[in-house]
């Protein structure tokens, strides 16, 4: 049984039938075709596929698709404006931030969630954010460093 | 009841690749019809970095710019063969048949610019920005995309390169059992600086100060990043991993990710690194492999720390806070073995 669920999806209107029961991972990824939340562990523990739900973070493979009805989702897809990346974008890139990759999205993400509240954050304030966030290459220190750094860019823009 | 400061040392000579001979790689480089180039590998970049180095290297060779070359990696049915991403091969080994590769596909690219400026190939000279001109008379000059599409829509040619790199087999001396084993190696030594609570068992990792050696390093910041990142998986491997459960049997065993311990981007640990180079005579413009060798010294270097602190000497990994206090009550206490000259 299929059922629509309209909401924003990266500022823009969107809908797409979800199966009842689906969860907002896999709809977002095969409903809606965007790929980059990213699917590991499938029950909330590893956290690539974190995205805002009206601006708060929230592991996607365990929401309820429907759930998200009349709300705003916000993914890494939407995080750069055009050819603009957004500062954690380039802090990432900068700071050689990623290996592998895979936790990526999640990490930005978690870190915009930050940013957005807190944009002065210490470093003990990033940690406690991404805390949801595993990573297996990079041992987590130019994660950490890179969100500091757009913080610091983001203040100075 | 009390915090005991550690310090233990690990150093290692780590083999690059499988040695005794063989673990071939091999790969391809053709250009495109606008004097791109595209190097085709069944090597995986799974975050060590192959595609970028890979990159550097062939472009270096060819003489055009990076921004110029593409790698493609990862499709064993597209690409030449290659024994894979394991052992810190990568570099070492791959970046040889690249450069192989590469070589070839330059002397092809200086070929057809020779016949377009009709003058001979080996006066010709590359300037890595993308233009051909004959030695000593830059005015005399044809760009790498003019050359391409000259060679592939006039005179017929292709621009391209295959590269092989192989371990000569080493024959054992009957006499004195004297081989040569190893093609080449990388070296590193760290030293941990912990503490370890005798009351809970736990240890922490207070600062790791590391040197490597690893011939060239081709790109400063991705030894760097693999250092750091190997360098904590060395700690959670000597301190929290294990399938094993700590507790009765099996079934209580991790798992998924809420039991399967690791350190949290909480317990990053400060890590200052010695890049040492020295560039080696076998390896693609003097690069080695850090690779594996990113996280091994790690284990051995906590648990001399751990028995430098409270003098319990750990056989098996990973030092549990359970695996300390058993220890810590067989010798009827902590014993700290001091630090010679401290």
């Amino acid at each position: 049984m299929k059922s629509p669920v309209t909401f924003r999806l990266n500022g823009s209107a969107t809908a797409v039938f979800a199966d009842s029961g689906a969860n907002l991972l896999d709809v977002l990824r095969r409903g809606c075709g965007d790929l980059s939340p990213k699917y590991g562990c499938g029950q909330g523990t590893c956290g690539a596929c974190t995205v805002l739900i009206d601006g708060e973070p929230h592991v996607s493979c365990l929401v309820l698709a429907e759930t998200v009805a009349g709300r705003s989702v916000e993914t890494t897809g939407g995080l750069s404006n055009g050819p603009d990346l957004h500062p954690l974008q380039r802090a990432f890139i900068e700071g050689f931030a990623a290996q592998c990759g895979y936790c990526t999205p999640g990490m930005l993400m978690s870190a915009k969630a930050l940013l957005d509240r807190n944009p002065n954050p210490a470093r003990s304030d990033v940690e406690e954010a991404i805390s949801g966030n595993l990573c297996r290459c990079t041992g987590y220190e130019p994660i950490i460093d890179a969100i500091l750094e757009a913080a610091k860019q983001r203040g100075a823009a | 009841m009390a915090i005991h400061h550690g310090r233990g040392f690990a150093s290692i000579n780590y083999p690059i690749g499988m040695n005794l001979g063989g673990d071939p790689s091999q790969a391809l480089v053709h250009s495109t019809p606008d004097g791109k180039f595209k190097v085709t590998l069944s090597s995986i970049d799974l975050g060590q970095g192959i595609k970028s180095v890979g990159r550097q290297l062939a472009a270096e060779t060819l003489g055009v710019p990076v921004e110029d070359v593409f790698v493609d990696t990862a499709d064993s049915d597209t690409g030449p063969h290659d024994m894979g991403s394991f052992a810190s091969r990568g570099t070492h080994r791959m970046g040889n048949a690249i450069i192989r590769a590469a070589t070839e596909a330059r002397a092809q690219l200086l070929e057809a610019a020779a016949e377009e400026l009709e003058v001979d190939a080996s006066d010709l000279v590359t300037d890595g920005r993308g233009n051909i001109h004959v030695k000593g008379a830059p005015s005399r000059s044809i760009t790498v995309e003019a050359t391409a599409t000259a060679a592939q829509f006039n005179q017929g040619r292709t621009l391209a390169g295959r590269g092989m790199f192989l371990v000569p087999l080493s024959e054992v001396d009957r006499d004195t059992g004297e081989m040569t084993p190893v093609s080449s190696f990388a070296h590193a030594a760290l030293i941990i600086d912990l503490t370890v609570d005798d009351e809970t068992g736990e240890v922490e990792v207070q600062h790791i100060n590391s040197a490597y050696e690893v011939g060239r390093a081709l790109n400063p910041r991705l030894v760097e990043q693999q250092l750091i990142g190997g360098a904590w998986m060395g700690v959670s491997h000597a301190l929290y991993e294990t399938t094993e459960p700590y507790y009765p049997d099996r079934s209580h065993g991790p798992i998924d990710f809420n039991h399967y311990l690791q350190p949290g981007p909480g317990d990053a640990v400060p890590h200052h690194i010695s890049v040492l180079e020295r560039p080696a005579p076998d390896a693609p413009f003097g690069g080695k492999g850090p690779g594996e060798m990113c996280a091994n010294p790690v284990l051995p270097a906590i648990a001399n720390a751990v028995f430098n602190a409270v003098g319990v000497e750990c056989d098996s990994l990973p030092i549990t806070p359970e695996k300390v206090l058993r220890g810590i009550r067989a010798n009827g206490g902590a014993r700290p073995q001091g630090r010679p000259g401290a």
